[in-house]
Parts: structure tokens; sequence; C-alpha cells
């Protein structure tokens, strides 16, 4: 095993870096009697996305905006139609066909539906212990109490160890889902809403856990949600995708405290707050990315869209020291 | 319980549901008045769901037996009613609005199908007639080209669609009473402020009362009267929702209310632990095993839900 895995490599690379990447899926639809034809569908059109070392980011968008194609893409599941995906200054499908990068070491994924991503066939004490096995990490006599300490450090009782997945509650199989995911000690976790669908007190605990475990590990944190307070809580800087496109980023509590962008405000606006009117929700539904408006894609929606909107598409663009968004008339976030 | 008006449309009283021998719900009380909005809220396993698949005559005496009393006016004692009065109540003066619109609707019928359905049972409306005021309907609850949009198959349509088809279907025969079991947990946050809008609107617009069964606090406390807060199978604080979640005085809703995360929260306390397995369950109040405050008599000794002021309370050491 190579020591310091693939830092040494390129000190200064991000740990992900996106450049202008595309992905485009060819899907075919009926076009008149018994004809068919086929389109281009763009789940990611031109994602710019920094990822640097020890930083934590929340990915956020509704249903269709793309965040799962960007997934599978920086986890090197899908290769970009177009543009480049870096991992630490690789091609990522480089860095995960090259055994000696440690790739799939270094970067940890939980999954959205952690019950299914655990073998019900097996007890607790060997899911953790896979990992382990897989990576040759530690020997078959030091391997209980490896998955013992996994197993504490994720606050789970030790007498879960001999269960199955069917016999732990939601809260219980997520944490089973991290500490597989710590086992190989990776410096990257990517969670694709590992908190969601779960009781406050439960996401409460877990959310703190996460906390706890990004900074005694040092973890660089790649979070994928759709709740802005959950956002604000784990992650430092924040990505709001729409359609393939992140059209705001920044400091996740300057951009949701004063966000530039018209989306990112009504998202804000949209989720729940004590004793608060309810507000005017944004009228639609996101458009099929196949049938893409000309010029801004968020224009259709958009509370503030003006002519220009309708066909010039606006690109990221700087406000002011690490904010960006893309808007031709973003609001005032008194920076 | 609280009776907020002198008539209340809706009154339950000692609400004790076993499932085998498990006690699923143990001497709910609760009462709605005309036009009210109720918020049931709780984690998993509260009960929630149950009360309302209970008040809508959904359960089997097979499945669940059930004591105590639900006057509903004009009708009696539901939980006395045989099933035919139960059949033409559903879907009459009662409607639910199920969580997953998409399972709840049936795939094998376009949405026109399967609102027509309703119609034509409930009111009597022939073919031509039904088919008029399901247009009305899809295009009240905002579904643009809604004669288009009879032909389509739930499946042809977004979550957002399906779940404004189930409220249409749920309004379809002017209900009294609509429950709305968590009708937006499964929907983006946009199209979630969009339902509840909808079902609040449409549901104001007909003087109807509605229960909503949900989890996220904040949203009750935006969308709803009145709130009752429920800790397995049992009724832990009730009142104004206002009133409730500002000064929460029952332990358990103080605790709910702190494990809500809004934005630029600094760090959450939450307790360690979840609700106990059944066969653990304390005698008493349920919550005693978790709670902060708990005296020595809680875990034997169930607190009486007393009423004070328009709020109801069952607490032996309340804030």
């Amino acid at each position: 095993m190579s020591a310091p895995l693939a830092q040494a490599a390129a000190p200064a690379a991000p740990v992900f870096e996106l450049l202008d990447v595309e992905k485009v899926y060819q899907v075919t639809r009926p076009a008149g009697f018994l004809r068919r034809e086929t389109r281009g569908l763009a789940a990611l059109d031109g994602v710019r996305l920094r990822v640097p070392g020890g930083s934590s980011t929340a990915l956020v968008g509704e249903s269709g905006s793309g965040k799962s194609t960007l997934l599978r893409v920086l986890l090197g599941l899908t290769r970009p139609t177009n543009g480049q995906a870096l991992y630490r200054g690789r091609p990522i499908a480089e860095a995960r066909a090259a055994a000696a990068s440690g790739f799939t070491r270094d970067v940890a994924m939980i999954y959205q539906d952690a019950r299914g991503s655990l073998n019900p066939r097996m007890a607790v004490a060997d899911l953790v212990a896979e990992p382990l096995r897989h990576f040759g990490l530690c020997t078959a006599a030091e391997l209980p109490a490896r998955v013992a300490e996994l197993l504490a450090r994720v606050g789970l009782p030790g007498d879960v160890a001999q269960r199955y997945p069917a016999a732990l509650s939601g809260g219980q199989v997520r944490r089973v889902a991290i500490a597989r995911a710590l086992a190989a000690e990776p410096s990257v976790l990517v969670a694709d809403e590992a908190v969601s669908g779960l009781d406050v007190s439960t996401q409460a605990q877990l959310l703190n856990l996460l906390a706890d475990l990004k900074e005694s590990m040092g973890l660089t944190l790649l979070f994928i949600t759709h709740d802005l307070g959950v956002a604000s809580y784990l992650c430092e800087r924040i990505a709001i995708m729409y359609l393939g496109r992140i059209v705001e980023a920044g400091p996740t509590n300057a951009v949701l405290e004063a966000p530039a962008h018209p989306y990112t405000a009504a998202l804000r606006a949209a989720s729940p707050q004590f004793f608060a009117p309810i507000a005017e929700p944004l009228p639609g539904e996101i458009p099929s990315p196949v049938d893409l408006p000309p010029g801004c894609r968020f224009a259709s929606r958009c509370p503030r869209a003006e002519a220009d909107c309708q066909g010039t598409d606006p690109a990221l663009t700087s406000l002011s020291p690490g904010r960006t968004a893309a808007c031709l008339h973003p609001l005032a976030t008194g920076a | 319980m609280q009776t907020s008006t002198a008539d209340p449309l809706l009154s339950v009283s000692g609400l004790t549901l076993h499932r085998g021998a498990r006690r699923i719900l143990d001497g709910v009380d609760l009462s709605l008045g005309r036009g009210e909005t109720l918020a049931l809220v709780g984690e998993s396993g509260a009960g929630k769901s149950t009360i309302a698949v209970a008040l809508m005559g959904l359960l089997r005496p097979s499945e669940a037996r059930i004591e105590g009393r639900a006057e509903l006016a004009g009708e009696g004692d539901l939980f006395g009613l045989p099933e035919r009065r139960w059949s033409g109540l559903r879907g009459g003066r009662l409607a639910m609005v199920f969580q997953d619109a998409g399972a709840a609707l049936n795939p094998c019928f376009t949405v026109g199908s399967q609102l027509t359905s309703v119609l034509r049972r409930k009111l009597g409306l022939g073919r031509a007639a039904a088919r008029a005021r399901a247009v009305e309907l899809l295009d009240s609850v905002g579904i643009n080209d809604a004669a288009a949009r009879l032909s389509a198959y739930p499946h042809q349509l977004s979550g957002g669609m399906q779940q404004r088809v189930m409220v249409a279907i749920a309004l379809a025969c002017n209900p009294d009473l609509l429950f709305a079991d968590e009708p937006t947990s499964a929907l983006d946050v946009t199209i979630q402020a969009q339902i509840v809008r909808l079902i609040l609107d449409q549901t104001r617009a007909r003087g109807a009362s509605c229960i909503f069964v949900l989890h996220d606090l904040a949203l009750a406390s935006q969308s709803c009267d009145r709130i009752v807060v429920l800790y397995a199978g049992q009724v832990m604080e009730a009142g104004s929702s206002a009133e409730v979640l500002k000064a929460p005085r029952h332990p358990y809703t103080r605790l709910l209310k702190s494990c809500v995360l809004e934005i630029g929260t600094a760090r959450l306390e939450p307790p360690a632990g979840g609700v106990p397995p059944w066969e653990e369950m304390p005698a008493g109040c349920r919550f005693a095993s978790r709670c902060p405050r708990a005296l020595p008599r809680c875990a034997g000794e169930k607190p009486p839900l007393t009423q004070e002021g328009g709020r109801a309370l069952a607490c032996w050491n309340p804030e």
C-alpha cells in the first residue's frame, strides 16, 4: 500500500476539479407515427467546481438538476462528454483505473438509500469488515477489534455487530453505512442525502456525528442535500444547481443570508421557517433538460426575468471574492 | 379536549388502538372545529398516520382493535358505524391525500377515469357532467391544459402533478374534513410550498377542516392553526401552534423543536437514543425513558391530559 496515497503526486491540486464538464445522454423519443428521434439530454452543462482538500461543500438542487450525474462523474462511474474532471490533478477515469493512485480507497461514498446499499444477508460485522479485507488493511486477528472500534466511532453499541441490517432502525443503518465508508480511512467522503428521511432527533444525531468525524479525521466532505438547513450546518461552502448548471456558489452562510441568484432566493423562501407566512411559491416546475429554453434556463420561472434573460445565457461570474452567480440581474448581496 | 369552538366538527376521545399486544395509540384525545387546520406532529412510531387511517375507517377489525369515540358532527360515533355508512363517508365527507401520490393513484387507469369515477359514484353525475366537473377540478388545482391531462396516466405526470391530482380527487365531493398524510415529504421544497398552499387555499375556500400529518415543525407552524404533539401513541401537548411552539411546556415538544435545523443553527444538542422498542415501553408516560425532566413517578404513572387556557398538557413535571 502506498502510504501517503496520491497526495505526493500533486500536493497543491484540489481534491476534485471540474472544468466545464458536460454530460449529454442520448435519449430517443417518439417523433410522429412509428418514428423515433434521438436527442441529446444535457444532464450537466458546463459545470465548474473546485473542491479543495479539507473543505466541505454542499451541493443543493431540486430533482432533475443534475446532482446525481455530477456525483457519478466525481466517482468515475461516468465519463464526461466534454470538459475535464480531475482528481488531484489527474483525470478521474485515469486515477480510478490506476490502482496505485488509491482513488477507490481514498474516496468513500455514503449512498442515499443506506439500507439498499447494504447486503441484507451479511451481518453488520462482516459489512464493516469487507473494506478492511478488500484493501488488506489489517490481519484476520486484528479484524474484530478494528470492527468494534469503527462501530464505537459511529456511536453504535457493540451488540449490533452480530445483527443483520433488517434488524436495525433507519438511523442505525445510516451509521453502519458511515462506518463502512470510513473503514478504509478515506480522506474524501461523498454523501448523497445521507440524513434525509429520518426523524429530526436521529437526523440531528447523525449531523453531529458527521461534523465530529469531519473535524477529527480531517475529511474533505462533499454533501448532496436538498435541505438548506443541513447544508448550512455541515458545510462551509455551497453550490446551488439548476438544470445541469451551478447557478450560484460561495460561502454557505453568506449565500443563504443574501442570495444573489433568484433561484437561491426562491429555495430559501420555500424552506419552512417557524411562524413565517408561507412564501409565494415559485411557479411551475423544473423544465425538461431535453427542451432547454434559450437564454437563461431559469427565466421561465424567474420572478425577476427581463427581456434579455430570454436571449442571453448568463455565465457563472464572480460577484465578490469567493462568490459567483450566473444571473444577468443578480439580487443585491450587500457585499 | 380543548374545544376551540362550541360545536366541533370532530371530537375524538380516548382513542386507543391495539395491533396484537402492542398498544399503538394510548388514549388519544383531539378535537377540531369547522374550517380549522390541525397538525399531528411527532417522530416515526408516534401514531400520526394511524390516527388518520383509523378516522378514515381504513383499518379492519382483524388488523386493529379500536376503543374510544370519534364524534363527527351529524354522524355520531364513527367507530360504531357499519361498513356501508363508512363507504358513504369516505371520499364524501371524509377525504384523504396520501404521502406517496405515485403509489396511491392506480397506474392502470387514466387520471380522468380515476377522477370521474369518484364524481359519478358519489355525486351521481352523468358521463359528460362528470367530465366537465373533472376538468374544472384539475384546473382549480393548478394543472394547465386540464382537458388534455384527463387522458394522461399517472406515470406521465411529475410527482408534484400527481399530488395535485390526488388533491383534486380528495376535494371532488367537497369534503368536510380532509386528511393530508405527509402530502409533501416526497417533493422538492419549491413544489412542497406549492402543494401546501394549494391544500390550504382549497380547503379554506370550501370552509373545510384539515388534519395534516407532518414531521416538520416549522411547516406545521406555518400551515396549521393548532397542533397536537404525539410520542409513541400518547398526546404530549396540544394547543394553538403559535403558543405551543413558541413556548413549549412539555419536555418532548422542546426536544423536538431543538432538533429542527434552521439556517445558521450553530450546534444541535439532540438527546441520545430513540423511541424504545415496544417490549420496553414505560407503562406510564412513554417519553419517561428519554426525558431530561423525568421524575420517579413518570415511568409508572401516566400523566392525565389536563386543560389550561386552551392548551392541553400531559406531564408530571412541565416547564
